[in-house]
């Protein structure tokens, strides 16, 4: 990649939403405010290699953008002046005092997750308004075609038009409501920045997990109360702390159980242990906890262990249980035999994850999750078959490169 | 901004039919605050005659134009300044006349 491409590269991660959430606010509209924000990156694309990187990338970008926004609008203010009245900033809070919640992309993701679009929706403009992922990316993210996610993200930003869904963070009353649909947004945003998908893309996508952290920092400052904030921030930060580790120098994804705990990020897992050990605090006092504490006091039990021998396994299980009854999907019920074929052996685990079959036939975790079990009970061959349909499904380079290896590390 | 919520009704299982004070008492309140627009309750739709007269000459049909389960009941329509607040109060319409209602904007 050239130093150009780098930077434009970089700038696409650093700025997307920032120019985003400057143009929704200034224009009123999302679809504008994507569309001119694509447009500059386009202009940057065409331009920096022969003008050079300009200095400040962002402002430029933004300037940019602006111009063609306003270029858009004048051009549909002709054919229509009706559009006038429709893209007019519909914001009208009073500015907010320094120090207060004044991020911009706050108010961007409350409006990308509001509870008037469906679920799916949210996940899929959140991804491509705040995440700034392609629409290729995001349909591979979902296993779903890309007509059907770009037909999802046309709609939604006609809805939030047409029916005038406010740009701004709820009011104190209305947050807790609101802020569990941010949560489920924010948590598939870092899973995909932590298993990023596509054959070009980094194993992890770190300007993905570090915004997906750096939005639930700002959500538990507006609600340091709810634990299931502090549970999704300690979950994320336990497994951000293994990061480094879970790469290796080829590229290649490194198996949990074969990282070097030594390059786990100390500071990361200190953070993380002290948000769950508040929950579990509240949860002695009768708080029942949600699923994102109790996917963090798994992750906290798996980082207190000083070597996967060491793990503390009946620990695991009986949190996996807890979420089973909180949680009765598929794919926790795969998470939850990694931990019973540790206490009870791969025989055991594998009659669980073959009961999944169904429900988790185009899942890729599921295949390689079968292939080490059969690996482990010596069915070399089945386990090759399971190995090959993983590396089919798996849409994240360091996992294949993972996948492939132990495939032909098969007798 | 105005919206026009629609009260859907279900005709196997219908919602209770004593809500008429306490409609009336969150219509007051919609008036004093400003939301108020236009509200009607709606006869059976039985009642309605669709009527066509794009061809020759006007044909008039006895019954609705959609036959369901579900069928409009009665209709508001409200001015509020964006989505929240209309949500917010089509959550308490619900409730007040423990019926589903749908939100959708005008043009």
């Amino acid at each position: 990649m050239s130093d150009v491409e780098k930077a434009i590269t970089r700038a696409h991660h650093e700025e997307w939403v920032r120019v985003i959430a400057a143009l929704t606010r200034r224009f009123g509209d999302l679809d504008i405010a994507e569309e001119a924000a694509a447009e500059a990156f386009a202009t940057a694309v065409e331009r920096w290699p022969a003008d050079g990187v300009p200095p400040n990338p962002g402002a430029w970008l933004t300037t940019t953008a602006n111009r063609k926004a306003i270029d858009r609008i004048r051009r549909e203010n002709k054919r229509d002046d009706k559009h006038k009245e429709a893209q007019m900033v519909y914001d009208d809070d009073p500015p907010e005092p320094p120090g207060a919640i004044d991020d911009e992309r706050l108010r961007l993701i409350f409006t990308c997750c509001h509870p008037a679009l469906a679920m799916e929706t949210r996940v899929a403009l959140t991804l491509r308004m705040v995440g700034g992922l392609t629409v290729p990316e995001i349909a591979r993210a979902f296993l779903a075609a890309e007509s059907a996610i770009r037909q999802r993200i046309t709609r939604a930003k006609a809805k939030i038009k047409a029916a005038r869904i406010p740009y701004r963070v709820p009011a104190a009353e209305d947050l807790p409501a609101r802020v569990t649909s941010v949560l489920a947004v924010l948590y598939l945003t870092f899973n995909e920045g932590y298993l990023a998908t596509g054959p070009d893309t980094d194993p992890v996508r770190h300007d993905l997990t570090a915004e997906a952290i750096r939005l639930t920092r700002l959500i538990r400052a507006l609600l340091p109360q709810d634990g299931e904030v502090a549970g999704l921030l300690a979950l994320m930060l336990l497994t951000e702390a293994r990061r480094t580790a879970r790469v290796s120098a080829s590229g290649e994804l490194v198996a949990f159980n074969e990282q070097d705990r030594g390059a786990w990020d100390a500071a990361l897992i200190a953070e993380g242990h002290r948000l769950v050990r508040e929950r579990l605090a509240a949860a002695a006092a009768g708080v029942a906890p949600g699923r994102y504490q109790i996917l963090a006091a798994i992750n906290a039990v798996h980082t207190s262990a000083r070597d996967v021998r060491d793990t503390d396994w009946s620990q695991v299980l009986a949190l996996y249980d807890q979420l089973v009854r909180l949680d009765p999907s598929p794919i926790i019920a795969l998470n939850r035999a990694i931990a019973v074929a540790e206490l009870d052996g791969p025989q055991v685990a594998l009659a669980i994850v073959d009961r999944l079959a169904e429900a988790l036939a185009g899942y890729h975790a599921y295949h390689a999750t079968r292939a080490d079990l059969l690996r482990r009970l010596g069915q070399s061959q089945q386990s090759r078959a399971a190995y090959d349909r993983a590396i089919e499904l798996a849409g994240n380079t360091g996992e294949t490169a993972y996948l492939t290896r132990r495939r032909d590390q098969l007798q | 901004m105005q919206y026009l919520v629609s009260v859907i009704d279900d005709k196997s299982n219908p919602g209770s039919t004593d809500r008429r004070p306490a409609i009336s008492a969150f219509n007051e309140r919609l008036i004093a605050e400003g939301y108020w627009v236009f509200a009607g309750g709606l006869a059976s739709p039985g009642t309605a005659t669709v009527i066509d007269n794009r061809g020759e000459q006007a044909v008039f049909s006895d019954g609705p134009f959609v036959e369901s389960k579900e069928y409009l009941a009665g209709v508001w329509v409200w001015e509020a300044p964006d989505l929240d607040v209309a949500l917010k109060l089509a959550a308490e319409a619900s409730k007040v006349c423990d019926r589903k209602v749908e939100v959708r904007p005008f043009q």
